[in-house]
């Protein structure tokens, strides 16, 4: 198998803008030929799009609106962790030797049809997300003890790390009180503990090793690789304080890059809902079971920036085909030390979780400079 | 319309069983995710077990558990303060109207 590596980023602010997803993801590709040095049309034989909107044919438009006649193009779709798919696939298709430089796209509209999965019959009337999510957090905090100020700690830090990044669709800071305060749509979630869908594009561009050299000196390697799906249906998750998928997808991206969870040096992962970050650190190892909240305090009092410098998916916005693209891009900027504000020091291993569908598929990818 | 959905809007809740293997396939489906084999309906039990539950403005929603082997959203129509994990449940009503719909109370 040969080592593929990320070479170039590029995207667009997150708003509530009508914008069309084919400009959103023009947009982002504009941006990541600019940032990338040497790059020219003629590079790029695999064009992926990521997107829950219903465009047909996608992958093609792009195609001809930047220019590209790609070998390989289409779209990969599974809802909220379509990104992160995407980049697999390119991976795929560059490590087996099928291509050699693939550029990846994701976009989703403020309105997109992929915020509720209709088709899951198990949720009955409760379709929208913010009832998996209280499922969630009332287990959580049943069997550990888990606090509404614990939640509001993980959107008072990510929200606080998005006033540093200039793409996220927040621009500004939220007490405690503030959170705490704000509507509440159940007796467990507030307006403030949930992710808000949004316009938005991101793009990456994957490479071999010896197409790397020439668009930057440093190359960030994909190492590791897990990605799982238990289901399709919310209520197949019988453990509601942790998620399943998320757990084993990190067991198989950890080994395959052969490192631990504290070998982490900055983690972008999916906090659709403040639950999902507490869940998540726990799953993936940087904190012992019900102690994600402890964990996430910790990095909120110190300052520390390590798990979501970019302000996660609730400071940046959730537009849900660009979400683990745009997760690709922070960590692959921290990591080759051009995060400016938000750079954490020294960052040399990433980790990036992608999840989707109430956390029913996971994807983990572990990024090393 | 399928035959869950139509049944549903009848104020039955049936689900595919395997007519090889019996077992009861959730989501309905027309072949067993076990075996492949072809599915009968059936009723499902109205009895269930409380999996979790919260609260929206005064409405209580819950995921309960029927037969040790489906588990559903649907309302609860109890009070909080009388409920608690594993309690035993009636599916009291189901319907079907583009949602399908579950409400239970306490047994």
């Amino acid at each position: 198998m040969r080592r593929v590596a990320l070479v170039g980023t590029g995207l667009t602010k997150f708003t509530k803008d009508d914008i069309s997803i084919e400009s959103l993801m023009l947009s982002a590709i504009k941006s990541l030929f600019e940032n990338t040095k040497n790059l020219t049309q003629k590079d790029v034989d695999v064009v992926l799009t990521s997107t829950n909107d219903n465009s047909k044919y996608l992958s093609s438009i792009i195609s001809e609106l930047t220019g590209l006649t790609p070998k390989i193009s289409h779209s990969v779709e599974s809802l909220c962790n379509s990104g992160a798919n995407s980049a697999v696939s390119a991976f795929a298709y560059i490590a087996s030797g099928l291509a050699d430089v693939a550029l990846v796209t994701g976009a989703e509209r403020f309105d997109s049809p992929g915020r509720i999965l209709e088709w899951d019959k198990s949720r009955g009337q409760y379709k929208h997300p913010i009832y998996w999510s209280s499922m969630f957090t009332k287990a959580h905090m049943r069997k550990y003890g888990t606090t509404k100020e614990d939640l509001a700690i993980v959107s008072a830090k990510n929200h606080k790390n998005a006033t540093t990044n200039p793409y996220a669709y927040f621009e500004k800071e939220y007490s405690i009180d503030e959170i705490m305060q704000s509507k509440n749509l159940t007796e467990d979630i507030r307006l403030l503990d949930c992710s808000l869908p949004c316009s938005g594009s991101a793009a990456i561009l994957l490479a071999s090793e010896e197409m790397a050299k020439k668009f930057t000196n440093c190359p960030i390697w994909i190492t590791g690789i897990g990605q799982k799906t238990i289901s399709a249906g919310f209520t197949k998750n019988t453990d509601l304080t942790t998620m399943k998928s998320t757990k084993d997808a990190a067991t198989d991206a950890y080994k395959m890059s052969n490192i631990q969870p504290s070998d982490v040096d900055v983690a972008e992962i999916h906090d659709a809902f403040t639950i999902c970050e507490i869940i998540e650190l726990e799953d993936l190892g940087f904190a012992k079971e019900g102690k994600g909240s402890s964990y996430a305090r910790n990095c909120y009092e110190t300052q520390d920036r390590k798990i979501n410098p970019r302000g996660g998916l609730i400071g940046s916005g959730h537009p849900l085909g660009a979400t683990g693209v745009a997760q690709i891009a922070e960590i692959v900027q921290q990591l080759q030390g051009k995060a400016k504000k938000r750079q954490v020091q020294s960052a040399k291993v990433g980790l990036v979780q992608n999840m989707s569908a109430a956390a029913t598929s996971s994807t983990v990818l572990i990024l090393q400079s | 319309m399928t035959v869950f959905e139509s049944e549903l809007k009848n104020g039955k809740f049936v689900c595919s069983e395997c007519i090889k293997c019996n077992k009861l396939v959730w989501p309905p489906s027309d072949f067993c995710n076990s075996c492949f084999s072809k599915v009968r309906w059936r009723r499902v039990s109205t009895t269930a077990v409380l999996v979790e539950f919260s609260k929206k403005d005064d409405t209580v929603f819950c995921i309960a558990e029927l037969e040790g082997a489906i588990r559903i959203m649907g309302e609860l129509e109890s009070d909080t303060k009388e409920l608690a994990i594993g309690k035993e449940l009636q599916l009291v009503k189901c319907g079907y109207d583009g949602i399908e719909k579950f409400i239970f109370q306490l047994k």
